[in-house]
C-alpha cells in the first residue's frame, strides 16, 4: 500500500447507515478508503474492501485432502507392508474402514491450516497498531463504527464531508 | 409470543443498543464480583471433583476390577459415560454449525456456551476409554508412531477409529470456539479497566482490530468450519454408534446404529444446553439475550428429537423380529421381560413419553417444566447408553454365559463425580470469558433494526 502524502483520517459514527453513507460521499469526491472498523461484519463493507489475500478455503482444502490422503497412505502402508495382520480373513488393505481416520484427520487438518491462513491473511497476531491509540478507537470492538479514509490531497475537504455525514469525531492518524 | 415480521423476537426491546449488550455481557464478569452464591457452587463441587480424580487414581493404581465388569458383562459404566458425555458433547457444535448454515440468528445468545459445553463434555468423555483400557499406560499405543517393537495401530478396531474421532474432534472445537471468541476477547480487551485484563485479554485476542478486511477473512474461516464441523460431529458420533454396530452380538448389529446415535446425541445436548442456558440466564441476568422464544425453539427440537428416538427404538424392535435370527428376538425380548426391565420402561418413559408434553406452549414456556423434562431426557438417555451394553452383554449367543452386571462403588462415583468437574468447568468459565457472543447479538440487535 503506498502511503498517501498526507495522514488519513479516522471518523467516528454512531450507526452503521452513517458509516455507509460516508464512505460513499468521501468516495465520490475521489478520497481512499482504507480500512472501516466496526463492532460486527456489515454486510455493506463486504464489497467495498477487498483483503489483500484470502487464501483461506484455498489452504483448508490443500491441507484437508493433503493430510487425509497421507493418512490413508499410512495406514496402506503400515497394515499391508509394515505390519500386515490377517485379522479374520479380511484383506490386509480394507478400504471401506480406511476411510473413517482420514476423514477425521483431514478435517482436523484443515481447520488448524485454515486457522493459521486466517492469522495469517489478518496480519495477526500483532499486539499493537498505529490506530490502537487513536480516541475512541476502543469502541469500535462496542457500540462505534469507525471509518479509516485517505483524502486525496488537503484533508480540510475530507474532514468537512465526514462531519457533514454525521461523524461525532474526526481525528488525524499518526504513525 | 406470536413474533410478527417486525417485532424483535431474539432480544428485549427495552435493551436494544450495541453498548447496552456489551454490558450485559461483559459487566457480570469486569465490572462484578461473583457473588456468595457462585463461591457456595464452587464448593459443592469440589468433593465431586475429588472424587472423579480419586477414582481415576484408583484405577490407574488397583486396576479395572474396582469396576463391575465381568467376563460376561465385559463393558460397563464407563462405556455408557463416555457415550453420555461425548453426545452431550456433540449439541454444543452442532448448534453452532448447522443452524449458522441454516441462517438460524437465534443461536447467537446460544452458541458460545454451548460449545464451551462441547469442550467440556468432550474432555470428560475422553477419559472413559483410557480408564476402561485396563492398561491405560499403554494408551498412546494407539497413536501411529515409528518404534522399536516395530508395530502398528490396528486400522480396522474401533477403538483406534475413537481415538482418532475424539482427538480431532476436541482440537476442532477447541479452534472453533475460540475463532467465534476472538472479537469478543477484542471487546473485554477494551473494555478492561485493570492493567491485568487489557494484557490478558489483550494478549488472547491477538491483535483483533474488527477491521472490515478481518472481519471478511473471518467469516470465510468461520463458514468454513462450520461447513466442515456438521460432517464431523456426525462422524464422530457414528463412529461411536459404529463401536456398537460392527460386531457379532446379537442387538449390536443394527446398520440404524450411527444415525440413531447422532440423533440421541442432539437429543441430550439440546436437552443439556436448555439446563446451562437456564443457570446462566438467572445466574448472570441475561434475560434481555436469553428470550422465551430462544426456549420455545429449543423445545421443539427436543420434540423433534424425541420423536425420531422413539422411531429409532421401534427400528430397533422391529428389525429383530423381520430379521428372524433367534438371538437377536430373544435380546429384544430381554429388553422387556429381562433383568433389566425396569430400567428399560423407565428409559422408554424418560426419553419417549414425557417430552411429548412438548408439543403443548406451555411446556416449552414455563422454565420450571422445561427444566425439568430436560433433566429426565438426560437421565432416560444415560438409561440407553447403559442398557445399549448390559442387555446384549447379559444375554449373548452362548446361554451359560449369561449374568448380569453389579454396579460398584468405583461405577457410582464415575458416574457422579464428572458431573461436578462440568459444573466446576462451566463455573469458571462464566466467569473469565464472555458466555454469549457479544459480536453476534449485536448483529442481530441490528438486523431486527433494535439499534439503528
Amino acid at each position: 500500500m503506498s502511503r498517501p502524502s498526507t495522514k488519513p483520517l479516522l471518523a467516528e459514527f454512531e450507526t452503521p447507515d452513517a458509516l455507509v453513507r460516508a464512505l460513499r460521499l468521501a468516495r465520490a469526491d475521489g478520497h481512499r478508503l482504507l480500512d472501516a472498523f466496526t463492532p460486527f461484519p456489515l454486510e455493506e463493507l463486504s464489497g467495498a474492501l477487498e483483503p489483500a489475500r484470502n487464501p483461506v478455503r484455498l489452504v483448508m482444502a490443500l491441507a484437508g485432502f493433503g493430510a487425509a490422503a497421507a493418512m490413508y497412505g499410512l495406514q496402506w502402508y503400515s497394515a499391508v507392508y509394515a505390519y500386515p495382520l490377517n485379522s479374520g480373513g479380511r484383506p490386509l488393505h480394507s478400504w471401506p474402514v480406511f476411510t473413517l481416520v482420514p476423514f477425521e484427520f483431514g478435517v482436523l487438518a484443515a481447520a488448524v491450516a485454515g486457522f493459521a491462513a486466517m492469522l495469517w491473511s489478518c496480519g495477526l497476531p500483532r499486539l499493537n497498531h498505529p490506530v490502537h491509540d487513536m480516541p475512541q478507537f476502543e469502541r469500535a470492538s462496542q457500540d462505534r463504527f469507525l471509518l479509516l479514509v485517505a483524502p486525496k490531497d488537503a484533508p480540510a475537504p475530507l474532514r468537512r464531508r465526514l462531519e457533514e455525514a454525521g461523524a461525532l469525531l474526526v481525528s488525524e492518524m499518526h504513525g | 409470543m406470536t413474533g410478527g415480521a417486525q417485532a424483535p423476537r431474539w432480544i428485549v426491546p427495552a435493551q436494544l443498543s450495541h453498548g447496552a449488550i456489551s454490558a450485559a455481557i461483559a459487566d457480570p464478569i469486569q465490572k462484578r464480583g461473583p457473588g456468595r452464591l457462585w463461591f457456595y457452587a464452587l464448593l459443592a463441587t469440589l468433593p465431586f471433583v475429588l472424587v472423579t480424580l480419586g477414582a481415576i487414581g484408583a484405577v490407574l493404581t488397583v486396576g479395572i476390577g474396582l469396576s463391575g465388569v465381568n467376563t460376561t458383562v465385559v463393558w460397563g459404566f464407563s462405556i455408557a459415560n463416555y457415550v453420555w458425555w461425548i453426545g452431550i458433547g456433540n449439541a454444543g457444535t452442532l448448534i453452532s454449525s448447522m443452524l449458522l448454515l441454516t441462517r438460524q440468528r437465534w443461536r447467537a445468545s446460544i452458541n458460545r456456551f454451548a460449545e464451551a459445553m462441547t469442550l467440556f463434555a468432550a474432555g470428560i468423555a475422553g477419559i472413559f476409554p483410557i480408564i476402561h483400557l485396563g492398561r491405560p499406560l499403554y494408551a498412546y499405543w494407539l497413536a501411529p508412531y515409528p518404534n522399536t517393537m516395530e508395530l502398528w495401530p490396528q486400522w480396522r478396531s474401533a477403538l483406534v477409529w475413537d481415538f482418532w474421532a475424539i482427538l480431532s474432534y476436541i482440537l476442532f472445537s477447541a479452534l472453533f470456539w475460540f475463532t467465534g471468541l476472538l472479537p469478543d476477547l477484542a471487546t473485554m480487551r477494551d473494555r478492561a479497566t485493570t492493567r491485568a485484563g487489557q494484557v490478558i485479554y489483550g494478549a488472547l485476542a491477538l491483535g483483533w482490530r474488527n477491521s472490515a478486511r478481518h472481519w471478511q477473512v473471518y467469516e470465510t474461516y468461520h463458514k468454513t468450519m462450520a461447513a466442515l464441523a456438521v460432517p464431523l460431529v456426525c462422524s464422530v458420533h457414528s463412529i461411536v454408534g459404529l463401536d456398537f454396530a460392527a460386531s457379532l452380538m446379537p442387538g449390536w448389529q443394527e446398520s440404524i446404529f450411527p444415525p440413531y446415535f447422532v440423533v440421541g446425541a442432539m437429543y441430550s445436548g439440546f436437552a443439556m444446553v436448555v439446563v446451562i442456558a437456564i443457570f446462566i440466564r438467572w445466574g448472570l441476568n441475561l434475560q434481555a439475550v436469553i428470550t422465551p422464544a430462544h426456549f420455545d425453539v429449543m423445545g421443539k427440537v427436543m420434540l423433534f428429537a424425541s420423536v425420531v428416538m422413539t422411531l429409532s427404538y421401534a427400528t430397533e424392535w422391529f428389525m429383530a423380529w423381520y430379521g428372524g435370527e433367534p438371538a437377536d428376538r430373544d435380546v429384544v425380548r430381554y429388553f422387556f421381560v429381562g433383568d433389566y426391565r425396569w430400567l428399560y420402561y423407565a428409559l422408554i418413559a424418560c426419553n419417549c413419553v414425557v417430552p411429548q408434553a412438548l408439543w403443548f406452549p406451555f411446556a416449552r414456556r414455563n422454565l420450571w417444566v422445561l427444566a425439568g423434562i430436560s433433566v429426565v431426557i438426560n437421565i432416560g438417555m444415560w438409561f440407553e447408553r447403559i442398557l445399549i451394553v448390559w442387555n446384549t452383554l447379559s444375554h449373548g449367543h452362548a446361554m451359560s454365559l449369561w449374568r448380569t452386571y453389579h454396579t460398584s462403588l468405583y461405577d457410582l462415583a464415575i458416574l457422579f463425580g464428572p458431573l461436578g468437574l462440568f459444573v466446576l468447568g462451566f463455573l469458571v468459565l462464566v466467569r473469565i470469558l464472555p458466555v454469549i457472543s457479544m459480536h453476534e447479538v449485536r448483529q442481530i440487535s441490528h438486523d431486527e433494526g433494535a439499534a439503528a
